[in-house]
Formats: C-alpha cells, structure tokens, sequence
C-alpha cells in the first residue's frame, strides 16, 4: 500500500466526514478540524431556542449514494429510522396536491395529468441515470484527459446514447439547457403540479421557473431519486452514522477548532493553523470549506495566480434562501389537512408564477413579498426535539437575497412576519401558536456555518459553475493549483445537497494521486 | 388537378420572397434548375423591406441594420453589382438619467478614453474582452454555412460533421474550451460582470443580447446572444453595422436581381394555401386562388408553425412533428416605431456635433432597467421603461426622407403578443406614447419635429410581415431551438418530414438576423439530393 499521509480536514460537514472516513479507511492518518462546537455542519441537530430544536440547516435529504453507505459500512445505521416522505403542496381552497415519488393526486388533478405526471418523472429519472458517470467521478477535463477521463467520457456517452432511446435522448439534447417552465407547460395543464415541480427545479438557488438550466438543476435534484431513494426526514440519523463511520474508521475529529491559515512553503501545503495559533503539520489538507474561504482567506490571495482570484472571487456564491425555525405552542391547523399528512413536506408555491414573481425582488436586492415556502414538522418523527405536546415547525423560505439593499438587520421582523403571513393564509390562527422563532438569513448562514454567501450549494448550480468548471475551472478535479490542498465540499463537483459525492469523489481523487505519487 | 401552362411544373418552388427565400432560388437557379418563388404581399422582401409610408419617407420597415448577413453570399451572388450598398454604422451612445452619456466611439483609442472617463479598471478591461469575443465570434462563424450534424445519427456524413465540429474546438487551449462553455451558457449580465463595473457601460453591451428574445440580460444562455449581434461585419470590421443604402429592401431587391439574372421566376401577391403532397411526397402547391402548382422540390421559407400548422395537412405529418411546431418557441417580444421627423432632434447631453447620433442610441443605464423591463413583459406587460435601439438612418441615406427631413428608427424591448385584454389602438398608442416619452426625456425639441409615427407591435409585425407572433427570429434563439436542435430535433438538415419538401427560413439553424445562411443551407442540400453541382459558398473561415 502507498505511503501512510498525514492529512487534515477542514470542516466535519457530511461531505468531511465521507471524505475522512475514506482516506483513513485506506490507510492515512486522518484528523478533522470543526471550527463550531458541534460536527455535522449544515445537518448538525440545531437547539434554537430553550427546549426546541431543528435538524440545522438542512431539514430534507435523499439518502447517500448507497455505494457510499455501502463503502462506509453504515447501511442499518442510516437507513434505520428513516421514512420516506412525499410531497403535499398547499392550496387555499384546500384542495391540497399529493405528490409521491412517481404518481400525484389530489389537486382535482386530471386524469391526463396523472398520467402525464408518471411518465414525466420516469423520463427524468432516466436523464438522471444518464448523468451517474459524470456524478460518481471527478469531472473529466476536457484536454490533456487522463485515462479514467477518458473512461468517464466513454461511459457517459454510452448512456446518453444506449441508455437512453433515441427519441429520449434527442429530447435530453433539446431540454437539457433550457428552462424547466417550457418544459412544464409542455406537459401538464394543471398550474398547482406545474409549480410544485417547478419549485424542486428553483429551490436553493438563485432561479425561476422561466430561468434557463432549471432543467438541469431539476435533474440533479432528481439524481438523489436514482437507485430507488426517496426523499427522507432522517436528516440527524445521517448525522449520526457519518460520525460513527469515520471515528471507527480511526478518524481523530476536533471540534472548536477553527483554521485560520493553511500554511505553505513554496506551493505546497505544510499544514495548517488555527484560531488559537496552534500549528498543525500535515502532507495533505483538503478543505471540506467553499471555494472563496478556502482560497481568499485560508491560503491568501499572495499565494494565488491573480487571473485564479479573479476567476473564484467573481464566481456567484450569495444564497437566496432563508431558514426559519418556529416553537409552537402546538400543530398548525391548515385548512382541510389532517395530522397525518404533516409528517410530509409541505410546499407553497401555488403556480409557477406565484414562483416566478417571488423571485423578481431578490434580483434587485428585496425579498418576496409572498416567498415560496418549504415546511416540515421534525418533532412529529422524533418528539424528543420539543417539550411534550409542543412542536418545531421548520421552513425553508425563497427568495432572501443574501445582498439585501436595505440591510437584514432594519428588516429581519418584516421578513419574518411575511412568512408568518404566508403560512397563515394557509392555517388560519398560526401566529398564535408561536412561542418563539429564529431566522438564519443567508447572512446569518454566512457567520454561522462559515459558508461565504451563506448558499447552500456553497455556489450557484449554474452550467458555467458545474461539473468540470466546478467553483471554476483549474480546480475542478479536486485538486488545486496548491500541491497537497484538496477540496472536497459542495463547493466541489456535483456540488450540494446531502449525497456525499463531493465528499467520496474527492477522497477518490486523493488515493489515486498519493498512490501514483503526484501527491 | 388543375394542369396551367407548361411552366407549371418547376424543379424547385420556394414560398415567401423573404431574403432566405430568395437566397435559397438564387442557388437553385444558378445550378440551372428551373424554379419559381411565391409571395403572399405583392411586394418581395418579406422582412427585409423598404416601403413607403409617408409620402417622401422610406421605411426599413422589419429589420432595419444590416450586419450578420453573410458575405460569402454577397459574393458568390454578386450582390454589390445588383445594388446592394452597405454603409458602416459608426459607433453608438448610452444616454444616462444623471445627464451624463456613454459614447460608443468607432474609433478604438477613443472609445477607450471615453470609457476610462467611466472606469479606469473598465478601460484595462475592455481590452480582454474585445479579444475574447472576437475569439468566439471566429469561432461560431465557422459554424454558420454549414449543415448541423445529427448527434444521434452514425451516419459517416453526420460523424465527420461532428468531426469537424471537434477539430474546430481543438484548436482552443484546455481553459479557452472552458472559458467558451461558460460563454455559452452565461447570461449577458453576469458574463459581462465578470469584466467591467460602470452601469451605463454594462447596459449598453447587454442590450444586443435581449434584442428580439423572449429573455432577459440575467437569463442564462443571452451571453451567447451577443454574438448574433456582434460578429456580423462591415468590410470586415467584425462587431460593426451597417445600414443598406434605400433601406433593408434594397437587400431582398438586390438577392431578388441576382435570382432573375440566373433565370428564376417570381411570383407576387399570391398566398400558397397548402402544400400538395400525395403518397408521402410533395408535388407542389395549391394557391389561395385554387390554382395548382406543380414543382419536384417544395422549399418553405415560413416560420416552422405555419410551415406545418398552416400550409401543410396535418395528415401528411408525422404526429411528433405536430406536436413540435405546436411547442415551437416563437414568442414576440419587440416592438417596433417608425417616425417621420421634420428636422434632426437635439440630444443636449452630447457635445455640439457629437458623431455619436450617427449611431445606436439607447436610453437604459443599468442591467437592473433592462431586467425590469424583461419583468414586465414576464408578466404580460410592455415595458413602462423599455430598452430600445434608436437610429436615424437618414443621416447617412438622404435617399430616404425628404431633403432636410429625417427617418428614426426605434426597436423597442419589450412588447408583449397579446397584453391584458388583447391589443387596440388605445394601448398601441400608449406603448408609442411610453417609448416617444422616454426619448423626449433626453431630447427636449423631439416630439415638436415629429410629423408621424408609425407604431409596430408584435401584432402589426404578425400581420405584415408574416413572422408568427412578430418573433424576428423566427424562433426563439434558446439552447432547445439551436444547432441541431433547429427547429426540432431529426429535422435540423432542412429536410422536412415528407419527401421532396424543404425548409429554408431563419426557424433552421443558424437563426435569423438577416444572414442568408438558413437560405444557402437549405440549397446545398436540395442540390445534393437532386444530385446537382452544389453552388452554395464555403465559409471564408476566418477573416
């Protein structure tokens, strides 16, 4: 076996955690430096107020890749507890739509749209699928290709064109790169399903429904779905399993320790230190952080070629979404909702222009007037997250412009309280059940989980910063212009959501190159 | 069937007289066939036209600049010896709302000065970005008088095309590839962002790349757009445009010239109902009139809706290329004023004679107005603050208004198909209203020396010109309506969907914006099938 490394890792979020337990897994000595006081990052369980608590960040996630929970060998763990959820989007008639994985009622939906609505998602699902080389590896360069790339490209190809009929992939090659309100319009005629699935394609990004590549970031979204997963509220379990795996594996993880340089001798990273001017040798740092802290502020722009910081500073990274966590007194009566249906997530996003005009504000720096809301309720699963009887009521709310022109701190209550709006107009009498509240504004994000821009992909998923120009190009095979500095976050390729590829890819990268020798 | 004459049957019949119709039976009848072209107006030229709307004045009343169209064509149909005259447009200005303006100046030490009086990091700026767009600009024209591979045929025609396509890219460096991927799929905002910081320069470069879409300057995919604006040229000045002496028209009349002198027939003021096809093939066409019209090669130069919406029988098509023209993208987004002027309007923000009139004025400062007035028309609206290209051609062409008189020409973006409640003269006069007030806003004596405006929106553009929901482009300039995927995907290689029948208009790959190529496109291939000497130019690569 190759040359036992000293490596660090900057950040225990899931995609550290994934990429510590490989490399120590094969072998290397492997530490991870959390800057907060807890591992997890983004999916870190998250008490926000005295006896409340939320999954963090992340409250929604699609299992891992199961080649990653296989790799780990933390399939019970993960999986255990875990409880597929659908989709309820809210109307205010109450004639609410069920959307599952691959078939939707309810809506007063047609039968030609349910019909529509199967087929649509097994289309997607087989683009999705077509996408897996590309997910599963480091993204081939486009020249001076090594020979894994080349395998990539071949096998990529093959499933574009095999994989798929000839009809399904012209239709790929004509949809791919363009917006996913067409497409929808296309394909169904009830508004409410158009902008349920429109808001999976938008959320989390700084899009619309009539933005070009929502397709594609729709797509990626579905690659969570391959492999038969389902969207799941098992966020913390994930938590759990990841910390197991890799402190098994013989990862040493501290917490409270937050690195303020990596430190170099000529373009080769010597290791790293922190906060407290402690100093940490090490062969090889990888750096679980997004892409700008990493190179802007841990590395130092005196270090970096000067067309490189340019290309990274100008890359987009602001978030638009903003998190809000509710006490409450007890569940929220939504108009003809039963109980049982709040253990799914619930949507606000009536119609695609509903969606649209959310987003046309935080182009200029405002925020929704009637934002697109993503709720769940974590205590119904797991009690213990609240006082008894009580509950924590979880939303994801779009569109909350990271730069806002009139500054979050003069505006946190209006934006609050038009959330709180927004839910009421759904559940008469909400507002009243609220014992207490936190928003995490993507500035609050920022400062919090130590993510520039406060985005939750670490940077937008637009073509021009994905796959092999993912943050941007000249770093996007893991490795960096730095001999010995790696990153491996969702700042990386296939960038965000809770899959871990980042995080295994990345690990992937680094034993190939110490076991070649490049590193 | 009706037998009429023994000119009744061509090899080739092409409907629309627009300039890719023209362009198309100019090849066909230099190959020595024997082709007629039909024309619904009784005027040729279809968007490419000049007319006269108030007596003295001339209008170019479509398209109005001339840049893309390709010239190769000019050459290989001698165009410059049937009349057509193009004159370089110098330069241009961004009128700002604190008084000040941007001046696009011809002249590139100049416009650098002019620029740095804006932003000195701009003015270093400028410098990269002229280069890498011209860089791109070589690139993408090489693409353009060709015919699009089809990516899921292996067809040895099909995999050398992609070949071709590869051996193009290869000659980029590992991060120009990257660099172009990102220029393809950015939008026009954030590309150009990522170079300069002063608005009112950021908002003039953006402009080109809304201009006609169904986008915005922050929709991703308009950086591309630029390129339909910017790598047309004047006596190979790439970027630069020109309007054609008498107006557009006098492009379709030369093209038309050229056509006659080669032998070809056309036919005005006669509508094409539908075309004939029995078993599987074309045979020809039947004219409003009822008279038949028998031909070997039907070429459509109507957009693809009314190519397979109106003119064919939708028995004779496959169900999948319904249901594409249904979806094809084909949404109007511009309006158009036409105003007769009874002397040149003062813009006091410019120094006493400023060169810059000659030029495309714009009245829009940031990318933050352009999107807004992108927003409204989202929502069904006219822009309250449009984006417009204001030109006033008569500066160069006295031909075209009375002596001492003046022509301005006013693109606007936006204007929506079909507003709240349908259009009438009441808000087509409000739309004219908002864009004339706009202009007042920076040239106080403009309104006293209007004489008369003619006001375009999509619907008037409809119903003129024939261009389905006034889409200038015949199809939305969108990823899923490019390359190989125009206009639908199988059907990128102007063949249509029954045998014996072509397309030809700007809805096939490249697009439109007066550029011929979709016309010369479709002839090399009739010619190859009709195993033809093929007369259509090669690309002069780069230039």
């Amino acid at each position: 076996m190759t040359k036992k490394r000293n490596i660090v890792i900057i950040g225990a979020g899931h995609n550290g955690l994934i990429c510590a337990a490989y490399l120590a897994k094969a072998g290397h000595e492997v530490t991870v430096l959390e800057a907060r006081d807890q591992i997890g990052g983004g999916i870190a369980p998250r008490e926000f107020s005295k006896g409340f608590t939320a999954p963090g960040l992340a409250h929604l996630a699609y299992p891992l890749h199961p080649k990653i929970i296989s790799d780990l060998e933390i399939g019970n763990n993960a999986r255990s507890k875990s409880r597929t959820i659908n989709t309820i989007s809210l109307s205010k008639s109450g004639d609410h739509l069920h959307l599952g994985q691959s078939s939707a009622s309810g809506g007063s939906l047609s039968s030609e749209d349910q019909e529509a609505y199967s087929a649509f998602k097994k289309e997607f699902l087989a683009y999705a699928k077509a996408l897996s080389p590309l997910m599963m590896n480091k993204p081939p360069r486009l020249k001076n290709m090594d020979t894994k790339d080349k395998i990539t490209l071949a096998k990529l190809g093959w499933k574009v064109r095999f994989g798929l009929k000839t009809d399904s992939m012209r239709e790929f090659l004509r949809v791919g790169g363009i917006n996913i309100y067409d497409v929808l319009n296309e394909v169904f005629d009830s508004e409410a399903l158009k902008g349920a699935i429109a808001a999976d394609a938008v959320i989390g990004h700084h899009m619309a429904p009539r933005t070009p590549t929502t397709v594609l970031t729709y797509i990626l979204r579905l690659f969570g779905e391959t492999e038969n997963r389902q969207l799941t509220s098992a966020v913390p379990n994930i938590c759990e399993a990841l910390a197991t795996a890799a402190t098994s594996a013989g990862v040493n993880i501290r917490t409270q320790s937050k690195v303020e340089d990596i430190l170099l001798s000529d373009d080769q990273v010597t290791g790293v230190r922190l906060s407290n001017v402690e100093e940490i040798s090490a062969d090889i740092v990888v750096s679980n952080s997004d892409a700008k802290s990493t190179f802007l502020d841990l590395v130092g722009v005196q270090d970096l070629d000067a067309m490189f910081v340019h290309r990274i500073s100008k890359s987009r990274t602001n978030g638009d979404v903003a998190k809000l966590h509710f006490a409450l007194k007890s569940l929220p009566n939504f108009t003809s909702l039963d109980a049982e249906s709040l253990r799914h997530r619930l949507l606000i996003a009536p119609n695609m222009r509903y969606i649209e005009q959310a987003f046309n504000p935080s182009k200029y720096g405002e925020f929704s007037e009637r934002p697109v809301l993503e709720i769940t309720f974590p205590t119904i699963d797991n009690p213990a997250l609240s006082p008894d009887g009580q509950h924590t009521m979880s939303v994801n709310a779009s569109f909350a412009p990271y730069a806002l022109k009139a500054g979050w701190d003069k505006k946190r209550k209006t934006f609050t309280q038009k959330v709180i709006d927004t839910v009421a107009g759904y559940a008469p009498g909400f507002e009243s059940l609220i014992l207490d509240h936190e928003l995490l504004t993507p500035v609050d994000i920022e400062s919090e989980y130590n993510i520039k821009g406060g985005h939750w992909h670490h940077g937008e998923i637009a073509i021009d910063q994905s796959f092999m120009m993912r943050p941007i190009h000249g770093t996007a095979q893991y490795n960096t212009p730095i001999s010995g500095l790696f990153l491996c976050g969702a700042a990386a390729h296939p960038g965000g959501s809770i899959n871990g590829l980042p995080g295994r890819n990345a690990a992937q990268r680094i034993l190939a190159m110490t076991k070649s020798g490049d590193v | 069937m009706v037998q009429i004459g023994k000119t009744n049957n061509y090899d080739a019949l092409i409907i629309g007289a627009g300039h890719n119709g023209l362009t198309n039976a100019a090849f066909l009848a230099k190959a020595g066939l024997n082709v007629l072209v039909v024309e619904k107006n009784d005027y040729i030229g279809g968007a490419t036209v000049s007319r006269e709307l108030e007596t003295g004045w001339k209008y170019s009343n479509c398209s109005y600049v001339c840049s893309l169209f390709r010239p190769e064509i000019y050459q290989a149909l001698d165009l410059g010896r049937h009349g057509l005259e193009v004159v370089p447009i110098k330069g241009g200005v961004t009128f700002m709302q604190n008084g000040d303006y941007y001046g696009n100046y011809h002249h590139h030490e100049i416009r650098r000065r002019e620029i740095a009086r804006h932003s000195q990091r701009d003015a270093d700026a400028v410098i990269r970005f002229d280069a890498d767009l011209m860089k791109w600009c070589r690139l993408i024209r090489g693409f353009l008088l060709r015919t699009p591979p089809d990516p899921t045929s292996f067809k040895p025609r099909d995999v050398m095309e992609f070949g071709y396509l590869l051996k193009k890219f290869h000659g980029l460096s590992e991060s120009q590839l990257y660099e172009f991927m990102r220029f393809f799929t950015m939008s026009i905002g954030e590309y150009l962002e990522e170079y300069f910081e002063n608005p009112a320069f950021l908002a003039h470069y953006s402009g080109g790349s809304v201009i006609g879409t169904g986008l915005g300057v922050y929709s991703p995919g308009t950086a591309y757009v630029l390129l339909h604006h910017a790598m047309g040229d004047v006596d190979g000045n790439v970027g630069s445009w020109g309007f054609a002496k008498g107006g557009m028209g006098s492009v379709s009349s030369a093209i038309a010239a050229s056509y006659t002198n080669f032998g070809g027939e056309i036919r005005t003021g006669a509508e094409v109902s539908k075309i004939n096809v029995s078993n599987g093939r074309a045979t020809g066409i039947t004219l409003a009139s009822g008279e038949v019209i028998n031909a070997k090669k039907v070429v459509s130069n109507l957009d693809a809706k009314r190519t397979f919406l109106s003119v064919m029988d939708k028995d004779d098509l496959p169900s999948y290329v319904i249901k594409r023209a249904e979806n094809f993208k084909i949404r109007g987004s511009s309006g158009k004023l036409n105003i007769a002027l009874d002397g040149l309007p003062d813009f006091p923000a410019l120094p006493k004679g400023s060169p810059l009139t000659l030029g495309h004025m714009h009245f829009t400062d940031s990318l933050q107005r352009l999107e807004r007035a992108y927003d409204d028309w989202k929502d069904n609206r006219w822009s309250a603050d449009p984006y417009t290209d204001t030109l006033i051609p008569t500066q160069f062409d006295p031909t075209m208004a009375p002596p001492g008189k003046h022509m301005m020409t006013v693109f606007v973006q936006y204007c929506p198909v079909n507003p709240e409640g349908g259009w009438d003269e009441t808000k087509r006069d409000a739309f004219g209203k908002t864009v004339i007030d706009q202009i007042a806003e920076y040239s106080p004596n403009f309104k006293d020396l209007i004489v008369h405006t003619e006001i375009r929106t999509p619907k008037e553009l409809e119903a003129e010109v024939g261009l389905t929901e006034g889409n200038i482009f015949q199809g939305e300039l969108t990823l899923d309506q490019l390359l190989f995927n125009r206009p639908f995907p199988g059907y990128a290689q102007y063949r249509g969907p029954v045998k014996n029948m072509y397309m030809c208009s700007s809805s096939n790959h490249p697009g439109g914006g007066v550029m011929g190529a979709p016309g010369a496109n479709s002839a090399r291939e009739i010619l190859r099938d009709m195993k033809r000497k093929d007369t259509t130019p090669e690309d002069f690569g780069d230039d």
